[in-house]
């Protein structure tokens, strides 16, 4: 079974008395372990469709499952749970908790989201922290750390809660050209230790060829599907 | 929970200025209340102490109709010795009653031999009306303070007849007194001792001993006019009122209607409308109070959600429940109040603690008051529960803007 099954969706907005189209009619399947990318220019619908797939906002039309659940209806507290214990998110400004230190900012979804018990946070937080090489600066808080450390810990945070997908909206967008293809091996390290899929979004060419997968969205319109461009 | 007040503890310290200035302004709030409360209730305290220690007694029973005339000392308004066997037996069978004691009341015209003047006077049986107001003897300013108050042949005179008539402990005088027939009647005394006056009713009278009362006025009977009671404990003043009005009633007259009234201290003395009225400025300041902790609060709140937008956003976007995005904030809120409230009970109790070290002395009428300020512990629990409870109103708002924000709204915030 697909992780993603998305089937003709469209997602419209209001603006003032018009329906201003956003998504025109998507279909497509992403299965376990993908590294794919959304690519298109600004106002392609990238960051629409992975608002979708993350229960953030729903489809106008069609229906879209992820993991085998129909998003496309979940009230506002059951997409909080289903995000809580399927996805992950990483986002270009690495919105990290400033008052929380880079271990606490890992651990807040188990212990805000989750409700682990401490040893089992401990234990899972420490083994993040290695496997995104943050050990020595798990302590700081976020103001201590460079942009590229701060995308570490947000990888960290993403993944913590084992999820099945990751969701990545331009996660390299803010980073200098080594740091963004450095984030990106992490996050494909990550797939292969854990088996998590990713989807990103990006408009930078050298950074969709780091896709596995790509989907090219024209004006709300899937043009193109296929392996790295 | 732990964890929700942690983050909300970090996240108010995060923002230190507006922080402190909040929990200062609430701080200042609850202090303010806090000061005024037992500087009130030690003035309190000490002119009800004052007034029914030393006069009134906490509780008076009279002939109905008595007190509406009190001003005049009617001698036809008498409790009459059936009546009083009668009370006196209610106030021996309860037992939050400590003491009572009967008193003749009547005017007399003073001489000093030379001049005259009007005097009001009580005549009381000395022990009973030490035991029913014990502050009595205190106001003594001349004379002996140590034996019985008044002994027969013996008058106790207020400190403006003494003043004003000349006259000094150990010189001989005369009352004289109209009885209830019209027929005067007089008779010597020596003074025994000047009293200072008090605030209130009866706060200028004389004393003389019961006995030389029913002489003067040759009541045939052992009439009396009031009949003073003190209790073991003010706080049960309502209780003793309630059993004694039930005994009371059944002390009917010829119409068979209720012949007694019983009256607190508070009907009888005009000090009961300053109490009320202090009460009714601690209401205000507690208003006040509110007011000050539901703004700041609130105001700090209200920004704190507002800059924390992206924050809020991301939270919910990594499955945080909008409950539990409502119960940080109003965890932050809660802090905010408690630590305000806190260093204000904890300034207070040290303030209270100066004060009582070095008490402020001050004049009231012709009493001179001394503040020993104390605090209440459920006065301090109530302005802490307050304090917190408006804090969580005034969270209550932002808080819930929080939780029900669009998480895409709320990323997409600059």
């Amino acid at each position: 079974m697909p992780l993603i099954q998305a089937n003709n969706i469209t997602k419209n907005y209001r603006v003032g008395d018009m329906d201003v189209p956003a998504l025109k009619g998507l279909s497509f399947e992403i299965g376990e372990g993908a590294f794919a990318a959304f690519v298109g220019p600004s106002g392609s619908g990238k960051s629409t469709l992975l608002n979708l797939i993350g229960c953030l906002d729903h489809p106008s039309s069609g229906t879209l499952k992820v993991n085998g659940t129909d998003i496309s209806t979940l009230s506002r507290s059951a997409a909080a749970t289903f995000r809580g214990e399927h996805l992950g998110f990483i986002f270009q400004d690495f919105n990290l908790v400033p008052v929380l230190s880079a271990f606490e900012n890992i651990e807040y979804p188990l212990l805000m989201v989750r409700g682990w018990s401490p040893e089992k946070r401990r234990e899972r937080v420490e083994k993040m922290v290695a496997a995104v090489g943050m050990t020595e600066h798990a302590h700081k808080r976020p103001d201590q750390l460079s942009g590229g450390q701060k995308q570490r810990v947000a990888v960290a945070r993403a993944l913590v809660g084992e999820p099945k997908l990751v969701l990545a909206d331009e996660p390299t967008a803010n980073l200098d050209h080594d740091t963004a293809y450095r984030i990106l091996n992490l996050m494909k390290a990550m797939r292969d230790s854990f088996g998590t899929s990713f989807i990103f979004s990006t408009h930078d060419p050298k950074i969709m060829g780091e896709a596995e997968l790509t989907f090219t969205l024209e004006d709300g319109r899937l043009v193109q599907e296929g392996g790295a461009a | 929970m732990t964890s929700t007040l942690k983050l909300a503890a970090r996240n108010l310290l995060r923002y230190r200025r507006r922080t402190l200035l909040t929990a200062l302004l609430i701080m200042l709030g609850v202090m303010a209340l806090l000061l005024f409360v037992a500087a009130a209730g030690s003035f309190k305290q000490t002119m009800i102490g004052s007034i029914t220690d030393s006069m009134l007694g906490h509780l008076q029973i009279h002939r109905r109709g008595y007190t509406q005339s009190i001003d005049n000392l009617p001698l036809n308004l008498n409790l009459q010795p059936g009546a009083v066997s009668k009370i006196e037996s209610a106030l021996k069978g309860d037992p939050d009653v400590a003491a009572y004691s009967l008193r003749v009341k009547l005017g007399a015209m003073f001489s000093n031999f030379t001049e005259n003047t009007s005097v009001r006077l009580n005549g009381i049986d000395p022990a009973a009306e030490d035991a029913t107001v014990p502050a009595l003897r205190q106001r003594i300013n001349d004379g002996d303070k140590a034996g019985p108050l008044v002994a027969p042949g013996k008058v106790l005179i207020p400190t403006l007849i003494a003043r004003g008539m000349k006259v000094k402990v150990g010189d001989a005088v005369v009352l004289v007194v109209t009885n209830a027939s019209g027929s005067v009647n007089g008779k010597n005394f020596v003074v025994s001792g000047i009293l200072d006056g008090v605030t209130g009713p009866g706060g200028r009278d004389g004393y003389i001993h019961i006995d030389d009362a029913r002489e003067l006025l040759r009541m045939d009977k052992p009439e009396v006019m009031e009949v003073a009671v003190r209790l073991k404990s003010l706080k049960t003043l309502a209780a003793v009122q309630q059993r004694l009005n039930a005994k009371l009633d059944e002390i009917q007259n010829k119409e068979g209607k209720p012949a007694t009234e019983l009256h607190l201290w508070s009907d009888l003395s005009p000090f009961a409308n300053i109490v009320r009225m202090i009460d009714m400025m601690t209401l205000f300041i507690r208003i006040m109070l509110v007011a000050i902790v539901l703004v700041s609060v609130m105001n700090v709140m209200l920004m704190a959600v507002y800059e924390r937008i992206r924050e809020i956003g991301t939270l919910a976007a990594i499955g945080t429940q909008p409950g539990k995005l409502m119960a940080i904030f109003l965890a932050e809120g809660l802090l905010l109040g408690l630590a305000g409230a806190a260093a204000g009970i904890a300034l207070s109790y040290a303030l209270v603690g100066y004060l009582n070290l070095n008490p402020v002395v001050f004049a009231f009428g012709r009493e001179q008051i001394t503040l020993r300020p104390v605090l209440d512990l459920v006065e301090v629990a109530g302005v802490l529960g307050l304090a917190v409870l408006v804090s969580a109103l005034a969270s209550l708002q932002p808080a819930w803007r929080a939780a029900r924000m669009d998480p895409i709204q709320a990323l997409r915030h600059v």
